[in-house]
């Protein structure tokens, strides 16, 4: 391997490895908030790119269907646990959020497809189609058990990406797509040839974490989300609702997630089975952060990065073993850096 | 019911197994033979999650391991199956008992992402390794073969495969109702418990997971040489998640929940292939997912005990047999009484900044009960988890029947003699008396993993039992030994750790704050076991913060306060130190 090389897979490595940071951080925050390991952000990175692909196309994405459907059964499940909870009179007021927001999102990419909208449209149109998922999904899958322990909100979240990807089959077919890209422009540096869309990716995941480090350090709503983070109990006698607190976490994940998709989306063939790689590579980067620190974790996904571009040159049949292999001893070291409470799972 | 209805509910299952193919189609049989193959890797993982307490997403790869290593050796070098079957076995707990090495340190949720990780690993492998048809598959696999006989039906195969689920489930119910059985039940709810019973947390772990690599491996080769031929896609996470929803819809603590969540996911995934297409025309592959997904997702957030728990609430109990009165247990040679049995000299511990124990000594003579008192903060629970070894001390030594214990492990200080109970109490709820006072004594006995599962330990296990009964009609709670220990109010609770500490024929008896949270009646009946405990020579190191219910039973007291040993001496001289009192009400009275 000359420098040359090299240079090219670490350059390579790092734009993955950006990619990687922004579904990372999503899940940090989707853990430290609700304790749920959510697996299925990488499907709904993968979901953004097949949406962002259908409006280029002038086709409605398939996650109109998904968001709907969703939405249905959000409701529904509200609707029957207010009922049931005798608060009959504030299910006007969740009807609006859980049926009335997704619909009308749905309403808006369907009309403003026929007027051929540009391309930031068409992203910001991507980016607002998938955002509801995964807060409709955590009213449906998790909030019934959001009190129940790590372990089985993991199994739930396995469960849920099977699900998903099931969905995504459904919904979006078999067929892979790669989006117009979102720039051409390429730049020489260090006499290394760089294109314009490892700049942007780069750039994204460093704005995107800057925001939201200042989301979390100077808005009230972060705050609370960060206070949700350290103590439920606590928090909820300060007049935090964990449950609110975990919706505003969903979306600001998808948020990161439904970029990191568009940013994917240019460089790499999509289909709707490609989330649970990036999914779980990202999540591999979150682990190294010990699953807490948002620094720790940017450095772990772009390492995870770098490490697969390194390995598939190596050996790209194997890329994938060597990848997930690294995590064990990562766990070992992380188990024994965080002396760990044990959680009494007395039956 | 009686144990001989029980047999004949059993013979009669049996029976009904051996001739179902006769009464049913090929294609059943089919199905038949697709859920004992699942079943066993669906035991494996009911011993794995529902007793030992590890979630594995990971089964799916050893399945696949064992399939590959028989595919191998059957179809590209032209062995005997047979010999397959040792290779699967060999190559798989091999493997298994490495990971399991590595990772069984792990602790909760990282434990169970690490078996995401060797899983997704394991799974890229069978497409890329090359020579093992890569992700076509491998084709032409032989039928297993007795002698000439070959097993190339559905029918013929269908005995064998389900004789091995029912020699696995005779011996797996024996192994779960023996020493190392019950150490194994005993591990959930967490490890400072079987810890300080002596127990390696680590070995039992590490011996239910080789023994659930095990089973996937025989299911393996089941399903390589039954479908003849193999590709890697049943042995990726998906297949792993089903297991797993198959151990646990059919509930996790019971063995016979393995066959029934097979069976259930099995017959569900048939009628879903048959009646969705009639709902959804060209998408039942993905709806299947979907629809197994979901239904597991609702399992897991209304029912999560699983069907064969929820049926056994109505079935009558079978009545136990007490225990009978057997030879006792060899004993410890107790020290002569007055002999210095544990010496504590500098012991320091500290956290950062905080000396939470200066440079305390004192000793305990053998036959005495010694009093560790002291306010709250004093550092009275930080030297009981050095002594226990729970905790390292940062300096000093600590010497237990003429051996320095501050280095060892919690398990080995209790092997060799070092009895404890708990502050808050920690027992298996969901066990019965007589297996909680079994657990202890788990030192004093020896058989293992082979005489446990073909049942060669029975002397052993019945001086055992009339052992542990002995103990438990010693406290008082003899009269029905097959209650849940969850059941008992309090008092009888720190009683019955009493009576677990007991059985493990302990030389120090070390009580951490007995008396905590009892009533008055409760502790007027907890001082009566200890005095007569006292009147039989047991030596006993009392942790307590009632200074009443000190004074009347110890035979001298040792005082800390803040982190130092404050004063030593007969109960009558520390009550009228001013020292202590200033330390227990602020100044001197």
């Amino acid at each position: 391997m000359t420098s040359d090389i090299a240079a090219i897979l670490a350059l390579d490595g790092i734009a993955t490895g950006a990619i990687y940071v922004l579904v990372a951080v999503g899940t940090v925050l989707i853990f430290t908030v609700t304790r749920v390991m959510f697996i299925p952000f990488g499907d709904i990175a993968a979901f953004t790119a097949l949406t962002l692909a259908a409006l280029e196309t002038g086709q409605l994405p398939g996650t109109v269907g998904l968001v709907l459907v969703l939405a249905v059964l959000a409701s529904l499940v509200e609707v029957w646990s207010l009922a049931r909870a005798g608060k009959a009179r504030q299910i006007p007021k969740a009807l609006v959020f859980y049926l009335l927001l997704p619909v009308l999102i749905v309403l808006l990419a369907r009309l403003a497809l026929p007027l051929t909208p540009s391309m930031p449209v068409r992203i910001l149109l991507a980016l607002l189609l998938v955002m509801p998922i995964s807060p409709l999904l955590d009213r449906i899958v998790f909030r019934p058990i959001a009190d129940a322990s790590v372990l089985l909100l993991l199994i739930v979240s396995m469960a849920l990406h099977f699900a998903l990807v099931g969905l995504g089959l459904l919904f979006f077919g078999p067929e892979g797509v790669r989006t117009q890209p979102l720039t051409n422009a390429a730049f020489e540096i260090f006499g290394v040839h760089v294109g314009g869309q490892t700049i942007l990716i780069v750039l994204a995941s460093i704005v995107f974490s800057g925001l939201l480090y200042l989301f979390f350090g100077f808005t009230l709503t972060g705050k609370a989300l960060r206070a949700t983070a350290v103590n439920r109990t606590g928090a909820r006698l300060m007049g935090i609702r964990p449950a609110r607190s975990g919706a505003i976490a969903y979306l600001v994940g998808s948020l990161m997630a439904g970029v990191s998709g568009i940013l994917v989306a240019p460089v790499n063939t999509i289909f709707y089975d490609s989330g649970f790689l990036l999914g779980l590579k990202a999540f591999v980067g979150a682990i190294i952060g010990g699953l807490a620190s948002y620094p720790g974790t940017a450095i772990g996904a772009v390492f995870v990065g770098v490490l697969e571009s390194f390995a598939s040159f190596e050996s790209s049949a194997l890329k994938e073993v060597i990848v997930f292999s690294l995590l064990i001893p990562i766990l070992i070291w992380r188990s024994i850096a965080s002396p760990h409470i044990e959680e009494e799972v007395e039956e | 019911m009686t144990r001989a209805q029980l047999a004949a509910v059993k013979i009669v299952a049996v029976l009904a197994l051996a001739a179902a193919p006769f009464l049913v189609s090929p294609f059943s049989v089919t199905l038949l033979n697709y859920i004992g193959i699942y079943s066993l890797v669906a035991i494996g993982l009911v011993l794995l999650t529902g007793v030992v307490g590890i979630i594995s997403f990971g089964q799916a790869a050893f399945v696949g391991i064992a399939a590959y290593a028989t595919g191998w050796v059957s179809a590209i070098q032209g062995q005997s199956p047979w010999l397959g079957l040792l290779l699967a076995i060999v190559l798989t707990c091999a493997i298994a008992a490495v990971l399991g090495l590595v990772t069984l340190r792990l602790q909760g949720h990282f434990l169970s992402l690490s078996t995401i990780a060797w899983g997704l690993a394991i799974g890229f492998l069978f497409g890329n390794i090359d020579g093992l048809g890569g992700f076509n598959g491998l084709s032409n696999i032989p039928p297993i073969a007795i002698g000439n006989y070959v097993l190339s039906e559905g029918r013929q195969i269908y005995y064998l495969i389900w004789a091995t689920v029912i020699v696995v489930l005779f011996l797996l119910h024996n192994l779960l109702n023996s020493r190392l059985g019950r150490a194994m039940r005993a591990m959930r709810g967490g490890k400072t418990l079987v810890e300080s019973l002596g127990v390696s947390a680590y070995w039992v772990n590490l011996t239910a997971f080789v023994i659930a690599a095990f089973l996937a491996a025989l299911s393996g080769w089941f399903y390589a040489h039954l479908s003849r031929f193999i590709s890697p896609t049943p042995f990726e996470p998906l297949a792993g998640i089903e297991y797993l929803m198959m151990a646990m819809i059919g509930g996790a603590t019971s063995l016979l929940g393995g066959i029934v969540g097979a069976a259930v996911i099995i017959f569900l995934k048939n009628a879903v292939q048959d009646y969705l297409p009639l709902i959804a025309k060209g998408a039942s592959g993905q709806l299947e997912i979907v629809a197994f997904a979901s239904i597991f997702i609702l399992f897991l957030q209304r029912a999560r005990q699983g069907i064969v728990p929820f049926l056994t609430r109505f079935l009558p109990r079978t009545q136990p047999q007490r225990p009978e009165a057997a030879a006792a247990l060899p004993l410890r040679k107790q020290p002569a009484p007055g002999e210095i049995l544990l010496k504590v000299e500098q012991a320091e511990r500290r956290f950062g900044g905080l000396v939470a124990v200066n440079k305390v000594s004192f000793e305990v003579r053998a036959g005495e009960i010694l009093g560790l008192i002291g306010p709250n903060g004093a550092g009275k629970s930080t030297m009981f988890n050095l002594l226990t070894g729970a905790l390292r001390c940062n300096g000093g030594s600590i010497v237990f029947a003429g051996r320095n214990i501050e280095r060892l492990s919690q398990a080995t200080i209790a092997r060799a003699g070092v009895a404890r109970t708990f502050q808050h109490v920690k027992l298996r709820p969901r066990m019965t008396l007589l297996d909680n006072v079994l657990l202890g004594a788990y030192p004093r006995t020896r058989s293992g993993l082979f005489s446990g599962a073909l049942r060669l330990d029975r002397q052993e296990e019945a001086r055992a039992r009339a052992e542990a009964m002995r103990q438990l009609e010693r406290i008082g709670l003899g009269d029905n030994p097959f209650e849940l220990a969850g059941n008992l109010p309090l008092g009888n609770q720190r009683l019955l750790e009493i009576a677990r500490a007991l059985a493990a024929d302990p030389l120090l008896l070390v009580l951490d704050e007995p008396a905590a949270g009892l009533r008055r009646n409760e502790k007027q009946k907890l001082a009566e076991l200890l005095a007569n405990l006292r009147r039989e020579h047991v030596t006993i190191l009392l942790v307590e913060h009632d200074m009443e219910f000190v004074m009347n039973l110890v035979d001298r007291i040792v005082v800390m306060d803040f982190g130092v040993k404050l004063c030593e001496g007969d109960p009558a001289a520390i009550r009228n130190d001013p020292r202590v009192q200033e330390a227990y009400l602020g100044s001197t009275v």
